[in-house]
């Protein structure tokens, strides 16, 4: 195969929030390959964290994603905790899981809205961040910040969740069930979101386990994986959740996922705010001992991973992050591939990436390797099918 | 049988050094002549996950840690090899085994200029086009 010809909008262009570049080869309607070009936001993140302070790479991770922005300091606190076997108080666990959760609301729910501007419900995109955005209010009321809450420290949290902040939340969260409800009615009951979601962009189970993809994603093709139950942090242990599963693999079962996944989240806040224990939010740790250690979350999109060796010194030596996005990404090519392109939109969006990335699409035409679609192209297409099967099934 | 049973019988004979920081989280060095077999056991007969690999320069050579979860009791298992040979560390690629590796193992052959044999499509991922070859940014002389 030699694809020679590609005149590529981006991956740098002022329409698009972050860089990163895919190029779908098509024949006619149908995907037949597809080449992930990623990196454009490569900072050196691990090489810069060698040369800060233990206290300044948790501030220094946070800045990796601005969506899931507290899963990667909690998993670098995991794994520093974990090296230096540090004991964290009880309080500080729960307000990590109470931040940690609200943040999978907020993310689940801009993934919903994205989603359904993908196939051309834009009231959806619409309600879904008007209800995210009292989750981003919570956040500023807590930590003082919408994103980049800078609440994880080594050995406990920077802020107190303060009784006065608590009837506010509760009030949020009371608001939100209700929000979901309505979103989950929406998508469980319309033939046409069934007609568009469902048997598309399927990853099978073995797929799943071959590309080793996490999260949502895993769980969705049937995985049973999720590092809160099987390898708790914070406070899951303490609470009564489950893990949402389902086994087809496709868009459907990753939005279903995602939407039942919103109560439990919002079930663990609520036990969270009940059970949690008064006392010290934090251990004051002074010194990082020689070792290693590791921490992982699971974030919004799946596991994050950290890992931190400490050589004595107050910087790490070596400090390795992997984030879920990286291995559910690479899974794009056997989901997409074999679709047709008016479905490449959300299928590309479906394992939720750092969102948008289906705006740097462009679409070739193998006969000819002449480029013919752009990523708004793209989303119109999307759009169109729906319209078209709205038509078709007369809702 | 626990896992971890499983995985040191399945291991039996190349464990060079077995150590446990926790309860969950156990590093074991092998041989590096030893990673292709050991990463097959774990992963194909063991129904381990593959979490990722990480790459470090130390003074004793290459290392390269290659961290698997088994996700039923939330273990992590790090097999552990040392490459002496710092100017020119090579090791079998595990990509060959299951596709979720290539990606890493692209990275730490540009990051670390580690080479994976037997890799399917080692070409650069995260660096730019234009970045000199034979710069490798996470060795410890840059």
């Amino acid at each position: 195969m030699s694809h020679k010809v590609v005149i590529p909008i981006g991956p740098y262009h002022p329409l698009q929030e972050e860089p990163e570049f895919f190029r779908l080869y098509v024949e006619g309607e149908k995907v037949v390959d597809i080449n992930m070009v990623i990196g454009y936001m490569h900072r050196g993140i691990e090489k810069l964290s060698e040369s800060k302070h233990f206290d300044q790479v948790a501030f220094l991770v946070e800045r990796i994603c601005g969506i899931c922005s507290t899963s990667h300091p909690f998993a670098y606190v995991n794994a520093v905790e974990d090296l230096a076997r540090i004991e964290v108080p009880g309080r500080a666990l729960y307000i990590r899981t109470i931040i940690a959760e609200l943040e999978r609301l907020h993310s689940h729910l801009l993934w919903l809205g994205l989603a359904g501007h993908f196939i051309g419900y834009n009231t959806v995109w619409m309600w879904a961040w008007r209800y995210r955005e009292p989750v981003l209010d919570m956040f500023e009321m807590i930590t003082g910040n919408r994103q980049h809450y800078a609440m994880m420290k080594i050995g406990g949290v920077r802020r107190d969740i303060e009784e006065q902040h608590i009837p506010a939340l509760k009030k949020t969260l009371d608001e939100l069930v209700r929000a979901v409800d309505m979103f989950k009615g929406a998508v469980m009951d319309d033939p046409v979101i069934h007609a568009r979601l469902k048997g598309i962009g399927i990853l099978s189970r073995q797929q799943a386990i071959d590309w080793a993809v996490v999260g949502p994603t895993a769980r969705a093709s049937g995985v049973n994986i999720d590092v809160r139950k099987d390898d708790p942090y914070g406070a899951y242990d303490k609470i009564d959740w489950s893990v949402i599963v389902e086994r087809e693999g496709d868009i459907f079962a990753k939005t279903k996922v995602r939407i039942l996944e919103m109560y439990e989240s919002i079930s663990i806040i609520r036990q969270c705010i009940d059970k949690m224990p008064g006392g010290q939010i934090d251990a004051n740790v002074k010194d990082i001992p020689p070792g290693e250690g590791i921490g992982r979350v699971e974030a919004p999109r799946g596991e994050c991973y950290h890992y931190v060796r400490s050589d004595g010194t107050n910087r790490p030596i070596r400090h390795k992050v992997r984030a879920p996005s990286y291995m559910n990404v690479a899974s794009n090519k056997v989901a997409a591939v074999g679709g047709t392109i008016s479905d490449a939109t959300i299928t590309l969006a479906a394992v939720d990436p750092c969102y948008c990335c289906t705006e740097r699409v462009t679409v070739i035409d193998k006969s000819t390797d002449h480029k013919i679609l752009n990523g708004w192209d793209l989303i119109k297409l999307s759009q169109e099918k729906t319209e078209n099967l709205k038509k078709s099934l007369k809702v | 049988m626990s896992i971890k049973e499983q995985v040191r019988e399945t291991l039996a004979g190349r464990i060079i050094d077995w150590y446990e920081h926790a309860p969950r989280r156990i590093y074991i060095s092998i041989k590096p002549q030893d990673l292709k077999g050991a990463v097959s056991s774990l992963f194909k007969d063991l129904g381990l996950r593959f979490v990722t690999a990480s790459g470090q320069d130390t003074t004793k050579g290459m290392e390269i840690l290659y961290h698997f979860s088994f996700d039923k009791t939330g273990e992590i298992f790090s097999l552990r090899v040392l490459m002496e040979d710092k100017k020119k560390p090579e090791i079998d690629s595990i990509a060959p085994l299951f596709v979720g590796a290539e990606w890493i193992e692209r990275e730490m052959w540009e990051l670390l200029g580690i080479n994976f044999i037997g890799h399917p499509n080692l070409k650069r991922l995260l660096l730019a086009e234009d970045w000199p070859e034979g710069k490798y940014p996470l060795r410890q002389e840059q």
